[in-house]
């Protein structure tokens, strides 16, 4: 090994990526950051100290073994640094992009204790498009061991849990009710921000374990989970649909015409290409001047496509501050570029009508920050007398989603009062042999999460059907202790399992 | 993803023209039979640079395994499946059946109406109602006697079956509400009204028994993109509330359907959707002059079919 490094001798600067000009980019849909090169992955990865505690594993929701990832850059063994990351994470290219690392592994790096944190979703990123690039994929050897597990629901939270069961050696099939695979990486986030090639390139890989993608399916209604479990011969079902159905404030004006969801607006424009009008038959109402509701990802992406499509002028309304907006911080900072105006402190009253059912305008009010609330933010207060219009011909809604209803119609799984699903902490519902993960357990949340919850709905899975957990054997050093005999979990031992009829 | 099963689309297996707007399209999908109940519909995509667009379940036949589509050619779309679905032809998309279903409760007396698009979903509810045991009185509305279409089959199910036309070339000279009344005035024990059909007519039926009471549900078709209660476009005023007719309809209480909001919101994307059918319909144009230049052909439609399909690969 190298000399020790310290956090003297590491390169100081985080190393920058590339990004296409603001100017320009806020006309077209080609992705905003260019990634990084082999020697800003080189120089980069030269800046881990390679700690001994390793806080940025414990700060991955999946556990990514990023020391080690980084270590196999650094020795130019690329497609051993893939290895790494899809041994945990099998889609690298997709979360290197999307994933919050502030507030994750990048957020508790020892060296941004004191400088930047080591760009880790950007190594990430590269190590994964090296992959699409030069072919390469994480196949293991798979014994087939003959159960059947149904995926319903093709978003991360799916496509992880059924890569797991099928490396596991299980016939695995993913149910999508739309008609392709992806779910909001492919309707929701758009492509300036994840390309639809990396995603389908990512999905390829799936394709490859011998997993099966059925779309077209809506499940719950063309068969129930019920039916997965008797008459098709299901052994386990795996349930990650998502939240789905898109909130309203409830105030005046709502159903103008010119008032959408942001999931209309991002999957009209980018599942069904309404961005290629007339080419591509979905219409989108193009809009001049959007307000845009809201200052997550999804509101974030929202606004980034309404000025791509050719609006003058995009608005944020937001009621709390920057501070508190959940949107990731690289996000915010590129719609600041791009020209979004930002309206912090500010919520809407109503919606204006031109007196032909179409918007005309907003009339919003200034608030302010009041006494901790519930969750310890500071509540927004309106502020008397401070109520506003402007002009705006679409408006936005980007505050979030409830539960989708459809399986609560179709099926027994018990749901919580919310109508998500409700799962035990090994992801395991009401139903014997039903798992379910992702949003449509947690509410509305990430990537990277609801691929953990996929990953953990499939060891509970496996237990279920006493198979063998498979990270025990990627993950050797781990599986040792006090919990693991030859490697194999103790709870895992004397297995009675009890089909269903 | 072009390799996996989506590439395989959904095989037209029977068409038949009623008219030069309306056809009949019998898709294979035995599972879809299998489910399908009265008050479902899908949503189509044609083909891979298709939109998607919902239309109300017809029909099912579990025993050849098949759904079928009553379509009128409307707008861009339904006009090129007009002449690009024959038999042998694939859908690139067909998802459901979605919605709940109809709630075929214990009316002993019901009417179920149907106009122009609506004439051809109402018929499962109809034989529904009929298999419940109740009595069922059909009203179906039409512009003029060549138009109508599935009498024989309304036949069979309606103990009693009212035909209005515009013109009155058969039946009765007017709307279906004038069906309505009639029946409600020979028969003061109706339990339910079931309408389908244009936002207008659903709204005439509903006034026209709103005097009476009588319970009136509709089936509400506005514009959908995914149809899994996932984006809200489909979103209606329902008395105070707000639904979205993927998932928590397509039947409401026509008593209680805000019909105006409706009405305003189907307009949504008539420019686009103009601009995209006049281009559309220019494109074929071209593309028949160009075919018959280079081939002789002279089958306008076909040609423009098969010219549509070669253009999309690129
Ligand atoms: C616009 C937008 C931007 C976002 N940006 C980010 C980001 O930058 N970083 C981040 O970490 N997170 C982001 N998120 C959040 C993240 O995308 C979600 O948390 C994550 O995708 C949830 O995954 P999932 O697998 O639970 O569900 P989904 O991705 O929602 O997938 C569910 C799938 O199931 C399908 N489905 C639903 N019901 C049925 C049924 N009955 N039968 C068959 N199929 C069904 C749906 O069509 C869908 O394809 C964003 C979300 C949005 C909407
Ligand atoms: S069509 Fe999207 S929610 Fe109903």
């Amino acid at each position: 090994m190298a000399k020790k490094k310290t956090i003297r001798t590491i390169p100081q600067e985080r190393t920058p990526v590339q990004e296409q000009d603001p100017r320009e980019r806020a006309k077209n849909f080609t992705e905003v950051s260019l990634g990084y090169q082999r020697d800003d992955a080189l120089r980069e990865a030269d800046r881990c100290l390679m700690c001994p505690d390793e806080p940025c594993v414990r700060g991955c929701p999946v556990g990514i073994d990023i020391p080690g990832f980084i270590k196999k850059i650094s020795e130019k063994n690329f497609q051993g640094a893939y290895d790494t990351i899809t041994d945990t994470n099998l889609l690298p290219a997709i979360c290197g992009r999307v994933c919050p690392q502030e507030t994750q592994c990048e957020g508790v790096c020892t060296v941004g204790d004191v400088l930047a944190p080591v760009a880790i979703g950007r190594l990430e990123r590269w190590v994964g498009d090296l992959a699409i690039k030069e072919g390469w994929a994480n196949i293991p050897y798979i014994e087939r061991n003959g159960y059947k597990v149904g995926i319903v629901g093709s978003g991360p939270a799916g496509m992880a849990c059924a890569a797991d069961m099928a490396k596991a050696g299980c016939d695995v099939t993913v149910y999508e009710a739309f008609h392709q695979a992806g779910g909001v990486l492919k309707y929701g986030i758009p492509d300036f921000r994840l390309p639809n090639e990396v995603i389908d390139a990512e999905i390829g890989k799936l394709a490859r374990l011998g997993i099966k993608f059925e779309c077209n399916t809506l499940v719950g209604r063309l068969f129930t989970i019920e039916q997965m479990l008797t008459e098709m011969g299901y052994d386990a079902v795996f349930v990650g649909t998502g939240a789905g159905y898109p909130s309203f404030m409830g105030i005046p004006g709502e159903s103008l015409n010119g008032v959408l969801s942001a999931n209309e607006l991002l999957t009209r424009c980018n599942l069904m290409r309404a961005k290629e009008f007339p080419d591509y038959d979905t219409p989108l109402q193009p809009g001049r001047r959007v307000a845009v509701i809201g200052a997550g990802n999804t509101a974030m992406d929202a606004m980034r496509v309404s000025l791509r499509l050719g609006a003058e002028k995009v608005y944020c309304i937001y009621r709390r501050t920057k501070k508190e907006a959940p949107a990731r911080a690289e996000e915010i900072h590129h719609a600041e570029e791009e020209g979004i105006e930002f309206n912090w402190l500010t919520s809407p009253v109503e919606i204006l009508d031109d007196g032909k059912k179409n918007v005309r305008g907003m009339r919003c009010i200034r608030m302010e920050l009041g006494e901790p609330d519930d969750s310890g933010r500071r509540r927004p207060v309106p502020v008397a007398g401070s109520e506003f219009e402007f002009e705006a011909d679409v408006v936005v809604f980007a505050i979030g989603t409830n539960a989708n209803p459809i399986l609560g119609q179709t099926c027994k799984l018990k749901l919580d009062k919310r109508g998500y699903i409700q799962a035990d902490e090994n992801l395991a519902t009401s139903i014997s042999g039903v798992f379910a993960g992702g949003d449509i357990v947690t509410g509305a949340a990430t990537v990277i999460e609801a691929m953990g919850a996929g990953r953990k709905a499939a060891a509970g899975m496996k237990a279920y059907l006493g198979l063998r957990d498979t990270d025990v054997v990627y993950l050797p050093e781990r599986a040792g202790g006090t919990g693991k005999l030859f490697g194999i979990d103790l709870s895992e031992r004397g297995y009675a399992r009890v089909r269903i009829a | 993803m072009q390799e996996m099963k989506q590439g395989a689309g959904f095989e037209i297996v029977k068409r038949k023209d009623f008219s030069d707007v309306t056809y009949l399209l019998e898709v294979r999908h035995p599972l879809m039979a299998k489910a399908a109940k009265p008050g479902q519909f899908v949503i189509v995509m044609l083909h891979e640079h298709g939109e998607r667009i919902p239309l109300t379940i017809a029909d099912f036949d579990r025993g050849r395994g098949t759904i079928t589509l009553v379509i009128q050619a409307v707008g861009k779309t339904t006009k090129e499946m007009q002449q690009a679905c024959q038999v042998g032809a694939r859908l690139y998309g067909l998802v459901g059946p979605m919605g709940i279903p109809s709630h075929i409760g214990k009316a002993k007396k019901v009417i179920c109406v149907g106009g122009g698009l609506g004439v051809a979903p109402i018929f499962p509810q109809a034989r529904a109602y009929k298999e419940s045991g109740a009595y069922v009185i059909g009203v179906v509305g039409f512009r003029t006697r060549d138009l109508v279409f599935w009498e024989d089959k309304f036949r069979a199910c309606c103990d009693e079956f009212i035909v209005c036309t515009d013109d009155g070339s058969v039946g009765i000279k007017g709307l279906v509400t004038e069906g309505i009344k009639q029946a409600i005035a020979t028969h003061s024990d109706i339990d339910e009204v079931v309408a389908i059909g244009p936002p207008v007519m659903m709204k005439g039926c509903a006034e026209a028994t709103r005097a009476a009471r009588i319970k009136t549900m509709v089936s509400l078709n506005p514009v959908m993109v995914d149809g899994t209660g996932m984006c809200g476009g489909c979103r209606v005023k329902v008395g105070d509330k707000v639904m979205f007719a993927c998932v928590d309809g397509p039947d409401f209480d026509g008593h209680q359907v805000d019909f105006d909001d409706l009405m305003a919101r189907l307009r949504r994307f008539v420019p686009a959707e103009k601009a995209a059918l006049e281009r559309w319909q220019e494109s074929c144009r071209m593309r028949s002059r160009i075919d018959a230049v280079e081939t002789g052909a002279t089958d306008d439609a076909r040609s423009a079919g098969a010219g549509a399909q070669s253009t999309r690969t690129n």
